[in-house]
């Protein structure tokens, strides 16, 4: 296992290196930051000494090393926006885009798979075929349609819910959460909804479909066969098979539930690493996109790590097979 | 299953209306009524050339006097030229749903094309040549879960923009959208291909036909494909609806189609700015527009889904 | 699992609002919102209204520009020039940094050089400066290279920070981008306006308290003031109309009359300095985006008067705009000195015949195709305007291609370049405002002089308009102390563009600004937004 573990370090880091090349030979092509840092009637030959000065004149090999030299040591220079460390730019917005994603992926999980067991198990019921067609509304309308329509209905006209931010935070160390106040969690509902509506249509099919496959399995006629309830065939046997793909998907679905943020984020001015993200497209702020895109890389490469360390608790047949055998061996 | 017909086209016709998947079909309503919704706005958005009242790409026939007229039904103020209604720029809402839904069709299929055709050629490759080719290119497809449509688009675009003069850019931005959702799509098609694959190349017909000398990739694409289409079109259907939904989104973030050739997303996207001003019809007709579509398709993808499942009949 | 968590979550939160902040009674705090983020603290970071009226809040000017922008002392109690080339500037007696140290002139000293400093990006002000030193305590000289009747216009926005605390943290110039190192002020400040910084989050919010020691008798009655941006303008709009900002500006033209009918907002209009206009290449003799080959129709009066006159800015006003717009055929705006009101008539509008036989005659009977460039994220409903624009053009029998892109990619393309080789566009828009000096040589000089590598002229001038006449003119302006003979070759200078049809202005756009109801404010025409001015009943 500390072998499989290693190599996927090995790739892990690999894939890294090619989304920092990716990161920075792209970016070095958006727009030009000169433009975006200094007043419009500032003139040609300050444009230009400030050009020489950030470096942009040299090649674009050299810039690539110096950004990944400077990467290796968590140093992505300042800003170009506003001079700031980039490194701690992203690390003051990252609580606030992973607890987004957190309660999404709650959200996804706690209503996603009740619904797919639900509709799985009861496939031809009214109620199921309602639940599917209701959840499409989820993958129908765009996601700042969905965030909009949901501010004027329960910010504007209810007065339920805050119309955008994060509310009152707590700081926990360099750590600034919403789980603290009752404002920060009432902040948090409708983003996560919004986030979370595109994938909980996702996760309901695929365990849905799962389900559905499980359930004509011999080994779930056998259980019924041997006389155990419903209950304990349902959910000890069929859901626990349908665990393998729905990990998968749902860790790649964390991943992009992430990614995914920028829009969200945008709609809700929640200040998260995707307003960031776009508030930096706008301005060419090129440290702060490359950085992004390789903290994009690294929730990436953790969460699969994750998703496979995970495939080992739930799949014990996978402990005796693939990369694992060698080291797995009783 | 959907494997090439050899006999005519009344062969196929009457193997189609005996099988099972026909009658799942009939005997779902709401199946139908998906397909019934989809191919409608298909036909009308295809044929707005002929059918729609005015031109609203064609900046010579715009004029602002016609700015903001509320629909016709609901309020004395409109006009039976623009049915239902026009926006800031004088255009015709009707008329710009139908031509934007077709732009956004042609972008949509267009991109799934792409990512089917990309998705199952690195499949191929992938499972039939394993080993490193292989790891690599699933390590890839790992990466690019990882990067959805929309950032991948705004890499594209990046990109584009900086490697072909800004000056041609929007005549582009049809390409860069295309290939930025195509891109993104590729994935699913190539992970199905690929485990198919796998578990055909050991078979004992293709160690035969290797043996007489055959190509292999020959056989692959012969004896493999029809084994994968009833997935592929599954996913490509899902896709299809994704796709329209991601163009959207694009819009959303300024990296879309120009907004004077407004695509059904690029229409909701103008359409949200002013949701709150009262004209509501300029985003709730291209919404409600793009939400049946959508889920009209989604429907019928679940519904093929389902019928082609023979583990579920 | 998660549920247990939330539970013992909620606790904790009832908890920490046991412990938490409880606002007096009398305690006011002012909540708003605008599209983008302060980019810095710091005083002389940018260039740009935004940064630096907000910061304008923690750090006093020498020279304050009051609600009618006309000038008015600040920190200075008395300014003027003992010759043409001798400022001097009296420092108010008694006031206090936030941190309690007394202001004196070597502060002044200290924040002028370093406005002038590596790093600031105020160097523009600073060009006739040669020195600037301390001639007593409380009293600030400077000299310059020629005479620069317009310094203390030019000055009225720079702050004043405490020389004391910008040593102790190392904060003597602006951050500087190569040091690659940030800067304690970008984040932090000290100066001696009505507002102290309480807390700066970035891109998320930045808190000001009231300064209880301010020099000046408050107007406001503000305890506290939480700034946040939004940039989603629906979200902006919608977080007004729920009560969770108090006042938000750059309000949607679309969203005007919505939030008018709302009965718990109030809309406050005004149109800004800012003229938005559009221009042609002139220059080159072959446009870059066209199917004329071999010569450029901009080049021809005949051709720009038939543009000119055959677009509708009224209907731009009533539908693109919904009425915020003020239009306009002049490059200056009311406010401005310099503005002549008796030649800011449109001419009649063309019938399109009219119109294409005026191409016609010119030598463009089938009309011709042309590009144009647009920003699309600059000014109000930019995109929208030249969209509008295509539209009215295509009826005259001009094809034009717009192409309408995000700011950056936007002026990099159609500015001039850093030798003054013309920038790449054939038509395009731009928005103006003397914003320094509220002088219409600044217009003269930026955007109407033939463009002069030497002379530093014309350098916003794109599409390089050319008249000698006029660039005389204007150099004349530039010298001349006497009011009525300025004005009269200003009137002149002004008629031989406009007769010219040398651009095509379009309108001052509307500010519009919304707040509740119980909010009170000042709404100045430059789009800055002094919270010393807001009460909150």
């Amino acid at each position: 296992m500390l072998a499989f573990i290693l190599r996927r370090i090995l790739q892990s880091s690999a894939v890294l290196l090619a989304v920092g090349l990716v990161a920075f030979s792209l970016f070095r092509y958006v727009g030009d930051p000169v433009n975006a840092m200094v007043g419009q009637d500032t003139s040609m030959e300050e444009r230009d000494a400030l050009r020489e000065k950030l470096g942009l004149n040299d090649p674009a090999p050299v810039q690539f090393f110096h950004f990944i030299a400077n990467a290796a040591r968590g140093n992505f220079g300042l800003s170009y926006r506003t001079s700031e460390p980039v490194g701690r730019l992203i690390l003051e917005r990252v609580p606030a885009t992973l607890e987004l994603s957190f309660c999404a992926a709650v959200f996804v999980l706690f209503v996603g798979v009740p619904m797919g067991v639900y509709t799985g198990l009861y496939p031809k019921h009214w109620s199921s075929r309602l639940l599917q067609a209701i959840s499409l509304i989820g993958i129908s309308l765009p996601t700042f349609l969905i965030g909009i329509l949901l501010i004027l209905v329960f910010a504007v006209t209810l007065h339920w819910l805050p119309s955008f931010g994060r509310g009152d935070t707590v700081r926990v160390g360099w750590w600034v959460t919403n789980f603290l106040t009752l404002s920060g969690l009432k902040a948090l509902i409708l983003p996560a909804i919004t986030l979370g509506l595109f994938q909980l249509t996702l996760i309901m099919r695929l365990v849905r479909s799962e389900m559905l496959e499980v359930m004509r399995t011999e080994y779930i006629k056998f259980a019924r066969a041997r006389g155990l309830t419903n209950r304990a065939i349902n959910f000890g046997h069929a859901l626990k098979n349908t665990l393998v793909p729905v990990i998968t998907v749902a860790g790649l679905q964390l991943g992009s539930l992430i990614a995914f943020a920028v829009v969200t984020e945008t709609v809700f001015a929640w200040p998260g690493v995707g307003q960031l993200f776009i508030q930096s497209v706008q301005f060419s702020d090129i440290p702060v996109m490359a950085a992004y895109l390789l903290l994009i890389g690294l929730f990436f490469v953790l969460v699969n790590l994750i998703v496979d360390l995970l495939y080992f608790a739930v799949d014990p047949r996978l402990r005796s097979q693939g990369g694992s055998a060698r080291v797995a061996g009783h | 299953m959907a494997a090439a017909s050899r006999s005519g086209f009344s062969g196929w016709l009457h193997r189609v209306s005996d099988s099972d998947v026909w009658w799942s079909f009939k005997s779902s309503p709401m199946t139908v009524a998906a397909a019934v919704a989809t191919f409608l706005i298909i036909a009308v958005a295809f044929l707005s050339p002929v059918l729609a009242p005015h031109t609203p790409f064609d900046p010579a026939t715009l004029s602002l006097s016609d700015g903001l007229k509320p629909p016709v039904l609901v309020s004395p103020d409109g006009e039976w030229a623009f049915p239902l209604g026009t926006d800031d720029q004088g255009r015709d809402v009707l008329s710009s749903i139908m031509y934007g839904t077709r732009l956004s069709l042609i972008v949509s299929l267009a991109a799934v094309a792409v990512a089917m055709v990309l998705g199952i050629s690195l499949g191929l490759i992938s499972g039939y040549f394993g080993g490193a080719i292989d790891a690599v290119i699933m390590r890839v497809a790992d990466v690019q879960l990882t990067f959805p449509a929309i950032l991948v688009a705004l890499l594209i675009d990046g990109v584009v923009r900086g490697l072909i003069s800004v000056k041609r850019h929007d005549e582009i931005a049809i390409f860069v959208v295309v290939g930025a959702i195509g891109l993104s799509f590729w994935v699913s098609y190539a992970r199905t291909v690929r485990g198919s694959v796998m578990v055909e190349k050991n078979k004992e017909y293709v160690q035969a036909a290797r043996v007489i000398g055959l190509s292999p990739l020959l056989i692959m694409v012969r004896h493999v494909l029809p084994n994968v289409t009833g997935p592929v079109l599954v996913i490509a259907t899902l896709n299809l609806g994704l796709a329209i939904i991601t163009e959207a989104t694009l819009s959303f973030l300024g990296v879309g189609l120009p907004s004077t050739e407004p695509s059904l997303g690029t229409l909701i996207r103008l359409g949200n700015e002013v949701l709150q001003s009262g004209d509501w019809w300029i985003t709730v007709f291209p919404g409600v527009t793009l939400a049946a579509l959508v889920l009209a398709v989604n429907l019928l993808g679940d519904w093929l889904r389902d019928a082609l499942n023979p583990k579920l009949r | 699992m998660h549920f247990k968590l939330r539970h013992s979550v909620a606790l904790a939160a009832l908890a920490c609002a046991g412990f938490g902040f409880v606002p007096s009674a009398d305690a006011k705090t002012f909540k708003w919102a605008n599209s983008g983020d302060v980019s810095s603290m710091d005083p002389y970071a940018r260039q740009e209204t935004f940064l630096l009226t907000f910061n304008s809040n923690i750090y006093d000017p020498l020279i304050r520009r009051d609600k009618d922008l006309k000038l008015e002392p600040a920190l200075a109690t008395k300014w003027g020039q003992t010759d043409p080339t001798t400022w001097f500037f009296d420092i108010r007696p008694g006031v206090k940094f936030h941190d309690g140290t007394p202001l004196t002139a070597d502060d002044v000293v200290f924040s002028l050089n370093r406005a002038n400093g590596p790093g600031s990006n105020m160097g523009s002000n600073f060009v006739s400066v040669k020195e600037i030193k301390k001639v007593g305590d409380l009293r600030v000289e400077v000299t310059t290279k020629y005479p620069d009747p317009l310094l203390a216009d030019k000055w009225a926005a720079l702050g004043m920070m405490s020389k004391a605390w910008a040593e102790k943290n190392n904060a003597l110039n602006s951050a500087d981008m190569t040091k690659n190192e940030e800067n304690f002020a970008t984040r932090n400040a000290m100066g001696t306006g009505p507002f102290m910084l309480k807390e700066r989050r970035a891109g998320e919010k930045t808190i000001l308290v009231a300064n209880p020691n301010w020099w000046d008798k408050p107007v406001h009655n503000l305890t506290e003031v939480i700034f946040t941006p939004v940039a989603n303008p629906a979200t902006r709009v919608a977080a007004l109309k729920a009560g969770d900002i108090d006042m938000t500006y750059e309000v949607p033209p679309a969203d005007t009359e919505s939030l008018k009918k709302d009965a718990n907002i109030k809309v406050l209009e005004g149109p800004e300095t800012r003229v938005v206009f559009l221009g042609f290449d002139q220059e080159r003799p072959e446009l870059l985006e066209s199917n004329v080959k071999g010569k450029n129709p901009f080049k021809d009066k005949k051709v720009r008067e038939a543009i000119h006159r055959s677009i509708d800015v009224d209907a731009i006003k009533r539908t693109v705009m919904r009425g915020q717009s003020f239009p306009t055929d002049l490059m200056v705006a009311p406010g401005i000195n310099g503005y002549m009101k008796e030649l800011d008539k449109r001419p009649a509008l063309l019938k399109p015949e009219e119109a294409k036989k005026m191409l016609a005659d010119a030598g463009y009977p089938n009309g011709f195709e042309t590009g144009m460039d647009c920003p699309n994220d600059r000014y109000v409903n930019d995109e929208k305007i030249c969209q509008a624009v295509v539209a009215m053009l295509a009826k005259i029998g001009i094809k034009v291609n717009l192409r309408a892109q995000t700011r950056n990619l936007y002026f990099a393309k159609i500015l001039r370049k850093a030798d003054l080789s013309p920038g790449d566009t054939s038509f395009y828009m731009l928005g103006w405002s003397p914003a320094q000096t509220y002088d219409v040589h600044n217009v003269f000089e930026a955007l109407i002089q033939t463009p002069n590598k030497a002379t530093k002229k014309g350098q916003f001038n794109a599409g390089g308009y050319s008249n000698p006449a006029l660039d005389k003119l204007a150099d004349s302006i530039e010298q001349e102390t006497d009011k009525a003979k300025r004005d009269a070759m200003i009137k002149e200078a002004t008629k031989l563009y406009v007769d010219d049809f040398a651009y095509v202005p379009l309108h001052q756009q509307a500010v519009v600004w919304a707040a509740r109801k119980n909010v009170d404010l000042v709404q100045p025409a430059d789009n800055s937004f002094p919270l010393r001015f807001v009460t909150v009943k």
